[in-house]
């Protein structure tokens, strides 16, 4: 089912997020029925990594980051944006995550409290 | 990634009932555990179907929402209360779009959502469907109208669907502000001129009730309710928000030096809440059912502008489609030049993205 959800709202170009059959006949030739979709990241502040804020609507890459400011920062909430079309990031499937991110789990030895020879032992 | 796509699996295979339980189980497990649902998480239809409407008809109410108060832009009594009300209805139109962002999240578009509001199908609250004679009904809308989807949307912050619930985060965060200016403005009045406290009051008899009903119908007729608050969307019932805002707007009209238009309004000790008298609920059905005051003109209002501004959608579009070609066209035909082009400026196309990423940071 969730492929079926993936392949729904992945169209190819980004620009037209409706199934098959709500594009009907002979469309092809008009303007696309929205502009397309485009992901929001916003870096609140210097030192912190762009956050995914949300989406909006936009023509171009252009309009999508003046639209981005507009909607987004209207408080001062960033000092940089990025926006990427919605149709071009590519998603694990949140169905199989059990499954695909098991590996991490049994791997315990990667964390530092693994080793309890370090206990108590200064600066370690 | 809200929207993003899902990397193809290991190809189609239909969803057998054990299979169905086990994505059943699964979900309802989510929700117990106080975690939220995700928008490719599998979630039942009804789950998503509610969903689609109720952060539909939250996104249609904040965008219809701008009109009664944009009536007043060109009118306001001053440079600053102008620039206030402005920045106030601009963030109405914010809200609309992060809600209309979450509800595309679950598979619909907003140009269906737009459709639907201008042809009348969709619903949007019917407090927007009262109109605005005076200048002090903005300050009864912010202070009473804001101040009820406060208490509405508090709650809905916890929503249990991940989208809706951090669109309300950022609504709220920006909605006390609309309620101090409202209650700045009718404070302003109320205690000016005996005819601006005149109108100030009459504003708050106006907006009173029609607040109270925003809470939707009584629990008992509510019979939605149950499910919703199972599925961890709603918090808490309409009759428990309504008496939350009455409990807290009663001081508040104290301070500000106008009475609430309810003789049956008095403290309970008892039950440690205001008592309050029986809502004229023929009146919320009938604006529900679309004979308000304003309903026809909300709605033909949305329709016009959406219609007149079509050109210039098609125009963005063409633009944009323009320039892509020409970038294409460009990058194809010149790409001897390009690169000699790009040699000379020390950096060919890899670094092209890097410099486009540093500009980016
Ligand atoms: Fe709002
Ligand atoms: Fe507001």
């Amino acid at each position: 089912m969730a492929d079926e959800r993936g392949t729904r709202d992945a169209t190819a170009s980004g620009e037209d997020r409706r199934s098959p059959a709500e594009q009907g006949a002979g469309v092809a030739e008009l303007p696309a029925r929205s502009w397309p979709l485009w992901e929001v990241f916003v870096r609140s502040a210097r030192g912190l990594s762009h956050v995914h804020a949300g989406s909006l609507h936009a023509a171009d890459a252009q309009m999508a980051l003046e639209n981005a400011r507009d909607l987004y920062t209207r408080r001062s909430e960033g000092v940089s944006l990025w926006v990427v079309p919605s149709a071009q990031i590519t998603a694990s499937d949140p169905d199989r995550r059990g499954a695909y991110f098991e590996t991490a789990g049994d791997k315990v030895y990667r964390h530092p409290t693994f080793y309890a020879r370090a206990e108590g032992v200064p600066h370690l | 990634m809200e929207h993003a796509k899902t990397a193809p699996a290991d190809g189609a295979h239909l969803v057998d009932q054990a299979e169905l339980d086990d994505l059943q189980e699964r979900f309802d497990a989510t929700i117990a555990a106080e975690q939220r649902i995700e928008p490719r998480d599998w979630m039942p239809e009804a789950y998503r179907r509610t969903l689609i409407r109720q952060i539909g008809q939250h996104a249609h109410s904040e965008i219809i929402g701008m009109q009664p108060e944009g009536n007043w832009i060109t009118r306001a009594p001053s440079l600053k209360r102008k620039s206030i009300l402005m920045a106030k209805v601009q963030d109405e139109a914010g809200h609309g779009l992060y809600l209309y962002s979450a509800a595309e999240t679950l598979g619909i578009d907003r140009t269906t959502m737009t459709e639907q509001l201008i042809d009348g199908t969709a619903k949007y609250s019917s407090i927007f469907n009262y109109p605005t004679p005076t200048w002090a009904d903005m300050g009864a809308i912010g202070w009473l109208v804001d101040g009820a989807a406060i208490c509405n949307q508090v709650p809905l912050c916890r929503a249990s669907y991940g989208p809706y619930g951090r669109a309300m985060v950022r609504i709220c965060k920006e909605e006390s502000f609309h309620q101090r200016q409202g209650f700045e403005i009718l404070y302003e009045l109320s205690h000016g001129t005996p005819a601006q406290h005149r109108m100030a009051q009459e504003a708050v008899d106006r907006w009173w009730w029609p607040a109270l009903m925003m809470f939707g119908p009584p629990d008992a007729d509510s019979p939605n309710t149950a499910q919703s608050m199972e599925w961890k969307i709603k918090r808490f019932t309409n009759d428990e928000l309504r008496q939350r805002f009455i409990d807290m707007s009663v001081p508040q009209a104290e301070v500000l030096g106008l009475a609430l238009p309810d003789p049956d309004l008095r403290w309970n000790e008892a039950t440690g809440h205001y008592d309050s008298g029986e809502i004229d609920w023929t009146e919320f059905t009938e604006v529900l059912k679309g004979r308000g005051p304003c309903n026809a003109l909300r709605v033909s209002n949305r329709r016009r502008a959406h219609e007149g501004g079509a050109w210039v959608r098609e125009a963005a579009a063409a633009y944009a489609q323009k320039q892509a070609a020409r970038a294409a066209a460009q990058a194809g035909g010149g790409a001897a030049a390009n690169e000699e082009r790009a040699a000379a400026q020390g950096s060919g196309q890899g670094s092209a993205h890097d410099r486009r990423m540093a500009e980016a940071s």
